[in-house]
Protein backbone atom coordinates (compact mmCIF):
# COMPACT_ATOMS: atom_id res chain seq x y z
CA UNK A 1 0.00 0.00 0.00
CA UNK A 2 1.26 3.51 -0.87
CA UNK A 3 0.53 6.26 1.02
CA UNK A 4 -0.17 10.17 0.07
CA UNK A 5 0.29 12.63 2.88
CA UNK A 6 -3.43 14.51 2.83
CA UNK A 7 -2.70 17.25 4.69
CA UNK A 8 -2.89 20.42 1.77
CA UNK A 9 -1.38 20.44 -1.75
CA UNK A 10 -2.02 17.62 -5.18
CA UNK A 11 -3.59 14.79 -3.18
CA UNK A 12 -6.52 13.31 -5.47
CA UNK A 13 -3.79 13.65 -8.56
CA UNK A 14 -1.08 11.08 -7.34
CA UNK A 15 -4.09 8.70 -5.75
CA UNK A 16 -5.42 8.99 -9.28
CA UNK A 17 -2.45 7.97 -10.82
CA UNK A 18 -1.55 4.90 -9.07
CA UNK A 19 -5.30 4.47 -9.29
CA UNK A 20 -4.60 3.58 -12.77
CA UNK A 21 -2.02 1.73 -12.86
CA UNK A 22 -3.99 -0.42 -10.39
CA UNK A 23 -1.63 0.13 -7.34
CA UNK A 24 -3.29 0.46 -4.08
CA UNK A 25 -2.84 3.57 -2.43
CA UNK A 26 -4.60 5.57 -0.05
CA UNK A 27 -4.63 8.83 2.19
CA UNK A 28 -2.53 9.32 5.34
CA UNK A 29 -3.49 12.06 7.73
CA UNK A 30 -2.80 11.09 10.52
CA UNK A 31 -0.18 8.67 12.88
CA UNK A 32 -1.99 5.31 12.73
CA UNK A 33 -2.45 5.51 9.21
CA UNK A 34 1.35 5.40 8.43
CA UNK A 35 1.53 1.78 9.53
CA UNK A 36 1.25 -1.19 6.60
CA UNK A 37 2.53 1.44 3.85
CA UNK A 38 5.46 0.65 1.91
CA UNK A 39 5.91 4.11 0.46
CA UNK A 40 4.76 7.32 1.05
CA UNK A 41 4.80 10.54 -1.38
CA UNK A 42 4.78 13.78 -0.18
CA UNK A 43 2.93 15.74 -2.86
CA UNK A 44 2.85 18.87 -4.17
CA UNK A 45 1.56 22.53 -1.99
CA UNK A 46 3.16 24.70 -0.06
CA UNK A 47 5.87 23.21 2.04
CA UNK A 48 5.52 26.08 4.86
CA UNK A 49 2.49 24.51 5.51
CA UNK A 50 3.20 21.17 5.33
CA UNK A 51 5.79 21.43 6.89
CA UNK A 52 4.33 23.32 9.71
CA UNK A 53 0.94 20.48 10.02
CA UNK A 54 3.64 17.67 9.92
CA UNK A 55 5.15 19.43 12.77
CA UNK A 56 2.45 20.34 15.20
CA UNK A 57 1.08 16.71 15.01
CA UNK A 58 4.01 14.86 15.59
CA UNK A 59 3.76 13.15 11.91
CA UNK A 60 7.30 14.60 11.28
CA UNK A 61 8.90 12.57 13.70
CA UNK A 62 6.76 9.53 12.71
CA UNK A 63 7.56 9.51 9.40
CA UNK A 64 11.48 9.78 9.90
CA UNK A 65 11.36 6.97 12.11
CA UNK A 66 9.34 4.71 9.26
CA UNK A 67 11.76 5.87 6.50
CA UNK A 68 14.82 4.98 8.89
CA UNK A 69 12.76 1.62 9.58
CA UNK A 70 12.92 1.13 5.03
CA UNK A 71 9.46 3.18 3.94
CA UNK A 72 10.45 4.34 0.57
CA UNK A 73 9.49 8.00 0.08
CA UNK A 74 8.72 10.25 -2.52
CA UNK A 75 8.31 13.55 -2.89
CA UNK A 76 7.03 16.08 -5.37
CA UNK A 77 7.53 19.79 -6.00
CA UNK A 78 7.00 21.05 -1.98
CA UNK A 79 7.33 17.43 -1.23
CA UNK A 80 11.22 17.60 -2.46
CA UNK A 81 11.53 20.49 0.06
CA UNK A 82 10.16 18.35 2.98
CA UNK A 83 12.42 15.65 2.37
CA UNK A 84 15.46 18.01 1.70
CA UNK A 85 18.65 18.22 4.24
CA UNK A 86 18.76 22.20 3.45
CA UNK A 87 16.72 24.68 2.36
CA UNK A 88 18.24 28.06 1.25
CA UNK A 89 17.75 30.58 4.12
CA UNK A 90 14.68 28.62 5.64
CA UNK A 91 15.00 25.30 8.67
CA UNK A 92 14.61 22.42 7.13
CA UNK A 93 11.71 19.89 7.61
CA UNK A 94 12.41 16.15 7.57
CA UNK A 95 15.84 15.98 6.41
CA UNK A 96 15.79 12.72 4.75
CA UNK A 97 17.77 12.88 1.70
CA UNK A 98 20.88 15.18 1.27
CA UNK A 99 20.01 17.79 -1.12
CA UNK A 100 20.03 21.61 -1.08
CA UNK A 101 17.09 23.42 -2.33
CA UNK A 102 16.05 26.72 -3.24
CA UNK A 103 12.72 27.56 -3.00
CA UNK A 104 10.51 28.56 -5.56
CA UNK A 105 12.95 28.95 -8.20
CA UNK A 106 12.37 29.49 -11.36
CA UNK A 107 10.34 33.26 -10.45
CA UNK A 108 6.36 33.57 -9.96
CA UNK A 109 3.50 31.87 -11.80
CA UNK A 110 4.22 33.58 -14.72
CA UNK A 111 7.55 31.14 -14.84
CA UNK A 112 5.57 27.96 -14.56
CA UNK A 113 6.18 25.64 -17.26
CA UNK A 114 5.67 22.58 -19.68
CA UNK A 115 9.04 20.71 -21.38
CA UNK A 116 9.78 17.27 -22.14
CA UNK A 117 12.68 15.48 -21.07
CA UNK A 118 13.58 11.39 -21.05
CA UNK A 119 14.68 10.28 -17.80
CA UNK A 120 16.23 6.93 -19.22
CA UNK A 121 16.16 4.82 -15.50
CA UNK A 122 11.78 5.83 -15.16
CA UNK A 123 10.99 5.22 -19.11
CA UNK A 124 13.01 4.80 -22.68
CA UNK A 125 10.86 7.38 -24.47
CA UNK A 126 10.11 11.06 -23.76
CA UNK A 127 7.76 12.11 -21.09
CA UNK A 128 6.16 15.73 -20.41
CA UNK A 129 7.01 17.26 -17.40
CA UNK A 130 5.17 20.15 -15.22
CA UNK A 131 6.92 22.76 -13.17
CA UNK A 132 4.74 24.89 -11.10
CA UNK A 133 6.34 27.44 -9.05
CA UNK A 134 8.89 24.77 -8.77
CA UNK A 135 11.87 24.79 -6.80
CA UNK A 136 15.72 23.32 -7.65
CA UNK A 137 18.03 21.01 -6.17
CA UNK A 138 20.85 23.73 -5.28
CA UNK A 139 23.39 20.54 -3.86
CA UNK A 140 23.39 17.04 -4.43
CA UNK A 141 24.97 15.24 -1.57
CA UNK A 142 27.15 11.96 -1.84
CA UNK A 143 25.21 8.68 -2.14
CA UNK A 144 22.59 10.88 -4.07
CA UNK A 145 22.18 10.53 -7.98
CA UNK A 146 20.99 12.50 -10.63
CA UNK A 147 18.44 11.65 -12.87
CA UNK A 148 17.65 14.85 -14.72
CA UNK A 149 18.69 17.98 -15.35
CA UNK A 150 16.00 20.82 -16.93
CA UNK A 151 17.42 24.32 -17.79
CA UNK A 152 20.86 23.63 -15.98
CA UNK A 153 18.70 22.62 -12.66
CA UNK A 154 18.60 19.64 -10.67
CA UNK A 155 15.24 18.41 -11.31
CA UNK A 156 15.05 15.27 -10.04
CA UNK A 157 17.13 12.42 -8.07
CA UNK A 158 17.23 9.33 -5.72
CA UNK A 159 19.21 7.86 -2.93
CA UNK A 160 18.24 4.26 -1.37
CA UNK A 161 14.52 4.49 -0.97
CA UNK A 162 14.09 7.70 -1.43
CA UNK A 163 12.85 9.65 -4.83
CA UNK A 164 12.99 13.23 -5.44
CA UNK A 165 11.52 15.08 -8.50
CA UNK A 166 10.40 19.26 -8.62
CA UNK A 167 8.18 18.62 -11.47
CA UNK A 168 4.53 16.99 -11.27
CA UNK A 169 4.23 13.86 -12.99
CA UNK A 170 0.96 14.08 -11.39
CA UNK A 171 -0.17 16.67 -13.05
CA UNK A 172 0.55 15.01 -16.85
CA UNK A 173 -0.64 11.83 -18.70
CA UNK A 174 2.51 10.24 -18.10
CA UNK A 175 2.40 7.21 -15.28
CA UNK A 176 5.76 6.27 -15.79
CA UNK A 177 7.23 7.95 -12.35
CA UNK A 178 4.54 6.49 -10.29
CA UNK A 179 4.81 3.18 -11.84
CA UNK A 180 8.97 3.27 -11.08
CA UNK A 181 8.08 4.14 -7.34
CA UNK A 182 5.45 1.94 -7.35
CA UNK A 183 8.23 -0.68 -8.39
CA UNK A 184 10.85 0.62 -5.86
CA UNK A 185 7.88 0.45 -3.09
CA UNK A 186 7.86 -3.71 -4.22
CA UNK A 187 4.46 -3.46 -6.12
CA UNK A 188 3.77 -4.60 -9.96
CA UNK A 189 2.07 -1.71 -11.65
CA UNK A 190 -0.08 -2.90 -14.38
CA UNK A 191 1.26 -0.25 -17.38
CA UNK A 192 -1.24 0.14 -20.20
CA UNK A 193 -0.58 -1.84 -23.21
CA UNK A 194 0.24 1.41 -24.62
CA UNK A 195 2.99 2.44 -22.92
CA UNK A 196 3.03 4.90 -19.54
CA UNK A 197 0.98 7.22 -20.91
CA UNK A 198 -2.34 7.13 -20.22
CA UNK A 199 -4.83 8.13 -22.83
CA UNK A 200 -7.81 8.34 -20.97
CA UNK A 201 -6.23 11.59 -18.76
CA UNK A 202 -7.43 14.69 -18.75
CA UNK A 203 -6.34 17.91 -17.42
CA UNK A 204 -9.87 17.82 -14.94
CA UNK A 205 -9.20 13.88 -14.34
CA UNK A 206 -8.48 14.96 -10.74
CA UNK A 207 -11.95 16.57 -10.28
CA UNK A 208 -13.16 12.63 -10.20
CA UNK A 209 -11.84 12.07 -7.08
CA UNK A 210 -13.04 15.84 -5.52
CA UNK A 211 -16.70 15.11 -5.63
CA UNK A 212 -19.30 17.47 -3.91
CA UNK A 213 -20.11 15.80 -0.91
CA UNK A 214 -22.97 12.90 -1.27
CA UNK A 215 -26.32 12.87 0.09
CA UNK A 216 -25.00 11.34 3.07
CA UNK A 217 -22.81 14.46 3.81
CA UNK A 218 -23.91 15.69 7.45
CA UNK A 219 -24.00 18.76 5.56
CA UNK B 1 -1.49 36.00 -25.19
CA UNK B 2 -4.35 34.09 -25.61
CA UNK B 3 -5.25 31.82 -22.37
CA UNK B 4 -8.19 29.92 -23.80
CA UNK B 5 -9.97 27.14 -21.85
CA UNK B 6 -7.94 24.75 -23.87
CA UNK B 7 -4.19 26.61 -23.43
CA UNK B 8 -1.31 25.37 -21.80
CA UNK B 9 -1.21 28.50 -19.94
CA UNK B 10 -4.74 28.38 -18.73
CA UNK B 11 -3.70 24.36 -17.67
CA UNK B 12 -0.98 25.90 -15.75
CA UNK B 13 -2.70 28.41 -13.52
CA UNK B 14 -5.51 26.11 -13.44
CA UNK B 15 -2.92 23.62 -11.67
CA UNK B 16 -1.28 26.03 -9.97
CA UNK B 17 -5.38 26.24 -8.08
CA UNK B 18 -5.15 22.36 -7.61
CA UNK B 19 -1.94 22.82 -5.57
CA UNK B 20 -3.66 25.27 -2.81
CA UNK B 21 -6.41 22.81 -2.02
CA UNK B 22 -6.80 21.84 1.28
CA UNK B 23 -5.10 24.76 2.25
CA UNK B 24 -6.12 29.00 4.27
CA UNK B 25 -5.64 32.14 1.89
CA UNK B 26 -5.16 35.16 3.86
CA UNK B 27 -5.72 38.60 3.48
CA UNK B 28 -2.60 41.04 4.53
CA UNK B 29 -2.16 44.44 4.63
CA UNK B 30 1.59 45.16 5.37
CA UNK B 31 4.85 43.06 5.33
CA UNK B 32 4.72 41.92 8.87
CA UNK B 33 1.29 40.63 8.63
CA UNK B 34 2.36 38.50 5.32
CA UNK B 35 5.78 36.82 7.13
CA UNK B 36 2.94 36.07 10.01
CA UNK B 37 0.62 34.25 7.84
CA UNK B 38 3.24 32.47 6.11
CA UNK B 39 4.88 31.52 9.49
CA UNK B 40 0.75 30.26 10.47
CA UNK B 41 0.74 28.16 7.22
CA UNK B 42 -1.01 30.25 4.53
CA UNK B 43 -0.61 28.68 1.10
CA UNK B 44 -1.32 32.18 0.03
CA UNK B 45 -1.11 35.42 0.63
CA UNK B 46 -3.58 38.19 -0.27
CA UNK B 47 -2.04 41.72 -0.82
CA UNK B 48 -4.34 44.56 0.19
CA UNK B 49 -4.52 48.10 1.86
CA UNK B 50 -7.54 47.82 3.76
CA UNK B 51 -9.12 44.63 4.58
CA UNK B 52 -12.79 44.57 3.38
CA UNK B 53 -14.35 45.16 7.37
CA UNK B 54 -12.45 48.63 6.86
CA UNK B 55 -13.59 48.96 3.28
CA UNK B 56 -16.86 48.54 4.53
CA UNK B 57 -16.58 50.77 7.58
CA UNK B 58 -14.61 53.42 6.01
CA UNK B 59 -16.46 53.27 2.14
CA UNK B 60 -15.39 55.53 -0.69
CA UNK B 61 -13.60 53.95 -3.91
CA UNK B 62 -11.79 50.99 -2.72
CA UNK B 63 -9.38 50.41 -5.94
CA UNK B 64 -6.66 48.64 -6.39
CA UNK B 65 -3.83 48.80 -3.52
CA UNK B 66 -0.89 50.62 -4.30
CA UNK B 67 1.76 48.73 -6.45
CA UNK B 68 4.97 49.20 -3.61
CA UNK B 69 2.98 47.79 -0.99
CA UNK B 70 2.14 44.65 -3.38
CA UNK B 71 5.93 44.74 -4.43
CA UNK B 72 7.08 44.29 -0.49
CA UNK B 73 4.83 41.88 0.13
CA UNK B 74 5.91 39.70 -2.71
CA UNK B 75 9.58 40.91 -1.78
CA UNK B 76 8.99 39.34 2.22
CA UNK B 77 7.48 36.30 1.74
CA UNK B 78 8.04 32.39 -0.74
CA UNK B 79 4.40 31.61 -1.55
CA UNK B 80 2.26 32.75 -3.90
CA UNK B 81 0.98 36.16 -3.87
CA UNK B 82 -2.45 36.98 -4.83
CA UNK B 83 -3.87 40.75 -5.36
CA UNK B 84 -7.15 42.55 -6.40
CA UNK B 85 -8.14 44.00 -9.31
CA UNK B 86 -11.60 45.80 -9.76
CA UNK B 87 -14.19 44.14 -11.32
CA UNK B 88 -14.17 44.96 -15.22
CA UNK B 89 -10.70 47.14 -14.36
CA UNK B 90 -8.46 45.26 -17.00
CA UNK B 91 -5.55 48.13 -16.71
CA UNK B 92 -5.10 47.12 -12.68
CA UNK B 93 -5.22 43.84 -14.01
CA UNK B 94 -2.13 44.42 -16.48
CA UNK B 95 -0.30 46.54 -13.91
CA UNK B 96 -0.77 43.38 -11.54
CA UNK B 97 0.55 41.27 -14.35
CA UNK B 98 3.60 43.87 -15.01
CA UNK B 99 3.99 43.18 -11.21
CA UNK B 100 4.42 38.82 -11.86
CA UNK B 101 2.75 38.23 -8.46
CA UNK B 102 0.99 34.60 -9.02
CA UNK B 103 -2.79 35.52 -8.90
CA UNK B 104 -5.33 38.38 -9.94
CA UNK B 105 -8.64 38.24 -7.68
CA UNK B 106 -11.31 40.23 -9.62
CA UNK B 107 -12.86 41.19 -6.62
CA UNK B 108 -16.41 42.50 -5.73
CA UNK B 109 -15.00 43.94 -2.10
CA UNK B 110 -13.20 46.52 -4.30
CA UNK B 111 -15.55 49.15 -6.40
CA UNK B 112 -16.37 47.63 -9.71
CA UNK B 113 -14.99 50.07 -12.97
CA UNK B 114 -17.30 48.21 -15.19
CA UNK B 115 -21.47 47.52 -14.46
CA UNK B 116 -21.40 45.25 -17.54
CA UNK B 117 -18.40 43.79 -17.78
CA UNK B 118 -16.20 41.73 -16.30
CA UNK B 119 -12.46 41.72 -17.45
CA UNK B 120 -12.03 38.91 -20.67
CA UNK B 121 -9.19 37.02 -18.42
CA UNK B 122 -7.95 34.77 -21.78
CA UNK B 123 -6.30 38.14 -22.57
CA UNK B 124 -4.18 37.48 -19.49
CA UNK B 125 -1.15 34.88 -19.18
CA UNK B 126 -1.64 35.61 -15.23
CA UNK B 127 -3.86 33.39 -13.19
CA UNK B 128 -7.55 34.54 -12.48
CA UNK B 129 -10.03 33.61 -9.10
CA UNK B 130 -13.66 35.11 -9.23
CA UNK B 131 -16.48 35.48 -6.87
CA UNK B 132 -19.39 33.53 -7.79
CA UNK B 133 -22.80 33.65 -5.92
CA UNK B 134 -23.99 30.46 -7.91
CA UNK B 135 -23.70 27.70 -10.90
CA UNK B 136 -24.55 30.83 -13.59
CA UNK B 137 -21.70 33.01 -12.08
CA UNK B 138 -19.22 30.60 -11.51
CA UNK B 139 -19.97 29.26 -15.18
CA UNK B 140 -19.70 32.61 -16.62
CA UNK B 141 -16.79 33.33 -15.16
CA UNK B 142 -14.55 29.99 -16.12
CA UNK B 143 -16.18 31.23 -19.44
CA UNK B 144 -13.94 34.72 -19.19
CA UNK B 145 -10.93 32.68 -18.57
CA UNK B 146 -10.78 31.84 -14.71
CA UNK B 147 -8.72 29.38 -13.22
CA UNK B 148 -10.40 29.37 -9.97
CA UNK B 149 -13.29 30.46 -8.29
CA UNK B 150 -14.75 31.27 -4.76
CA UNK B 151 -17.75 31.99 -3.41
CA UNK B 152 -18.27 35.73 -2.93
CA UNK B 153 -20.18 35.40 0.27
CA UNK B 154 -20.56 38.76 2.09
CA UNK B 155 -16.78 39.83 2.97
CA UNK B 156 -15.78 41.85 6.20
CA UNK B 157 -18.95 41.46 8.27
CA UNK B 158 -17.47 37.63 10.04
CA UNK B 159 -20.38 36.16 9.21
CA UNK B 160 -20.65 33.04 6.79
CA UNK B 161 -24.14 33.00 6.16
CA UNK B 162 -23.54 34.08 2.84
CA UNK B 163 -20.92 32.17 1.52
CA UNK B 164 -23.05 29.37 2.63
CA UNK B 165 -25.83 30.27 0.75
CA UNK B 166 -23.90 30.57 -2.46
CA UNK B 167 -22.04 27.08 -1.83
CA UNK B 168 -25.32 25.09 -1.17
CA UNK B 169 -26.87 27.52 -4.55
CA UNK B 170 -23.44 25.98 -6.72
CA UNK B 171 -23.73 22.51 -5.20
CA UNK B 172 -27.19 22.44 -6.09
CA UNK B 173 -27.16 23.51 -9.64
CA UNK B 174 -24.76 21.18 -10.38
CA UNK B 175 -26.81 18.84 -8.95
CA UNK B 176 -29.80 19.81 -11.04
CA UNK B 177 -27.65 20.33 -14.17
CA UNK B 178 -25.92 16.43 -14.16
CA UNK B 179 -29.70 15.16 -13.64
CA UNK B 180 -31.46 17.09 -16.29
CA UNK B 181 -32.44 15.11 -19.55
CA UNK B 182 -30.29 16.58 -22.75
CA UNK B 183 -32.83 18.26 -23.87
CA UNK B 184 -33.87 20.38 -20.89
CA UNK B 185 -29.88 21.83 -20.87
CA UNK B 186 -30.53 24.77 -22.57
CA UNK B 187 -33.45 26.30 -21.55
CA UNK B 188 -31.30 25.37 -17.68
CA UNK B 189 -28.63 26.93 -19.05
CA UNK B 190 -31.27 30.13 -20.44
CA UNK B 191 -32.79 30.35 -16.86
CA UNK B 192 -29.68 30.18 -14.93
CA UNK B 193 -27.38 32.64 -17.75
CA UNK B 194 -24.82 29.03 -17.63
CA UNK B 195 -22.56 29.42 -21.04
CA UNK B 196 -23.69 26.19 -23.24
CA UNK B 197 -19.61 24.29 -23.29
CA UNK B 198 -19.46 25.16 -19.47
CA UNK B 199 -22.42 22.95 -18.20
CA UNK B 200 -21.58 20.34 -20.38
CA UNK B 201 -18.43 20.19 -19.05
CA UNK B 202 -20.20 20.25 -15.88
CA UNK B 203 -22.37 17.61 -16.35
CA UNK B 204 -19.53 15.24 -17.67
CA UNK B 205 -17.75 16.18 -14.10
CA UNK B 206 -20.50 16.90 -11.49
CA UNK B 207 -18.71 19.69 -10.29
CA UNK B 208 -16.91 22.88 -11.35
CA UNK B 209 -14.37 21.98 -13.46
CA UNK B 210 -11.89 24.13 -11.55
CA UNK B 211 -10.33 24.29 -8.15
CA UNK B 212 -13.23 26.31 -6.17
CA UNK B 213 -12.98 27.95 -2.49
CA UNK B 214 -14.93 29.74 -0.03
CA UNK B 215 -14.72 33.08 0.45
CA UNK B 216 -16.63 36.14 2.14
CA UNK B 217 -17.40 36.20 6.39
CA UNK B 218 -15.26 33.27 7.55
CA UNK B 219 -14.06 33.92 11.10
CA UNK B 220 -13.51 30.58 13.05
CA UNK B 221 -11.81 27.43 12.67
CA UNK B 222 -15.28 26.25 12.57
CA UNK B 223 -16.55 28.47 9.77
CA UNK B 224 -13.53 26.68 7.51
CA UNK B 225 -13.95 23.18 8.49
CA UNK B 226 -17.98 23.60 7.83
CA UNK B 227 -17.17 24.97 4.23
CA UNK B 228 -15.06 22.06 3.64
CA UNK B 229 -17.51 19.85 4.33
CA UNK B 230 -19.97 21.65 2.32
CA UNK B 231 -17.75 20.80 -0.43
CA UNK B 232 -14.97 23.72 -1.28
CA UNK B 233 -11.59 22.67 -2.08
CA UNK B 234 -10.25 25.52 0.31
CA UNK B 235 -10.38 28.47 1.86
CA UNK B 236 -9.83 32.72 1.69
CA UNK B 237 -9.69 34.15 5.38
CA UNK B 238 -10.53 37.97 5.30
CA UNK B 239 -10.70 40.35 7.77
CA UNK B 240 -11.72 37.44 10.08
CA UNK B 241 -7.69 36.59 10.98
CA UNK B 242 -6.41 39.96 11.08
CA UNK B 243 -9.21 41.52 12.92
CA UNK B 244 -9.41 39.03 15.73
CA UNK B 245 -7.56 39.10 19.47
CA UNK B 246 -4.62 36.99 18.78
CA UNK B 247 -4.43 36.41 14.43
CA UNK B 248 -1.27 34.75 14.83
CA UNK B 249 -3.08 32.25 17.22
CA UNK B 250 -6.07 32.42 14.95
CA UNK B 251 -4.24 32.14 11.94
CA UNK B 252 -2.41 28.40 12.56
CA UNK B 253 -5.93 27.16 14.12
CA UNK B 254 -8.03 28.05 10.79
CA UNK B 255 -5.03 25.84 8.64
CA UNK B 256 -5.40 23.32 10.92
CA UNK B 257 -8.49 22.43 10.97
CA UNK B 258 -9.53 23.43 7.32
CA UNK B 259 -6.55 20.40 7.05
CA UNK B 260 -8.60 17.95 9.84
CA UNK B 261 -11.83 19.41 8.74
CA UNK B 262 -13.59 15.89 8.62
CA UNK B 263 -11.98 15.80 12.34
CA UNK B 264 -14.37 17.19 14.64
CA UNK B 265 -11.83 16.12 17.60
CA UNK B 266 -9.13 17.82 15.60
CA UNK B 267 -10.81 20.96 14.59
CA UNK B 268 -12.16 21.81 18.74
CA UNK B 269 -8.61 21.87 19.83
CA UNK B 270 -8.02 23.94 17.15
CA UNK B 271 -10.59 26.40 17.99
CA UNK B 272 -9.84 26.11 21.71
CA UNK B 273 -7.97 29.60 23.69
CA UNK B 274 -8.28 31.69 20.23
CA UNK B 275 -9.25 35.02 22.13
CA UNK B 276 -12.12 37.34 20.70
CA UNK B 277 -13.17 36.70 16.87
CA UNK B 278 -13.73 39.51 14.38
CA UNK B 279 -17.14 40.98 15.90
CA UNK B 280 -19.29 40.06 13.71
CA UNK B 281 -22.79 42.04 11.41
CA UNK B 282 -26.00 40.48 10.91
CA UNK B 283 -26.86 40.33 7.46
CA UNK B 284 -30.26 42.33 8.14
CA UNK B 285 -28.59 45.55 9.28
CA UNK B 286 -26.63 45.47 5.70
CA UNK B 287 -28.56 47.54 3.35
CA UNK B 288 -28.84 46.23 0.31
CA UNK B 289 -27.03 48.90 -1.76
CA UNK B 290 -24.01 48.61 0.95
CA UNK B 291 -24.06 44.29 0.17
CA UNK B 292 -20.41 43.95 -1.81
CA UNK B 293 -22.04 40.19 -3.28
CA UNK B 294 -24.22 41.82 -5.23
CA UNK B 295 -21.92 43.42 -7.38
CA UNK B 296 -20.67 42.06 -10.98
CA UNK B 297 -22.76 39.41 -12.55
Amino acid sequence: MIGILDLQGGVVEHLGHFKRLGVPARRVKTLEELDTLTGLVLPGGESTCLGRLLRIFGLDAAIRRRAAAGLHMWGTCAGTILLANEIEGETPHLRLLDITVRRNAFGSQLDSFNTVATVPEVAPKPVPLTFIRAPVITRVGPGVRVLLEVRGATAAVTAPGILATIFHPELTPTLAFHAYFARQCGLTPLLPASGPTDPAWSPEAWTQLAPLPGPAASG
Amino acid sequence: MCTSPQSERFRLNSQLAQMLKGGVIMDVTTVEQALIAQEAGAVAVMALERVPSDIRKQGGVARMSAPELIKAIKEAVTIPVMAKARIGHFVEAQLLEALKIDYIDESEVLTPADEECHIDKTKFAIPFVCGARNLGEAARRIAEGAAMIRTKGEAGTGNVVEAVRHMRAMNREIRQLTSLPEEEVGPFCKTNGVPLEVARQVRELGRLPVVNFAAGGLATPADAALMMQLGCDGVFVGSGIFKSADPAKRARAIVKATAYFNDPAKVLEASMDLGEPMPGIEMKTIPEAERLASRGW
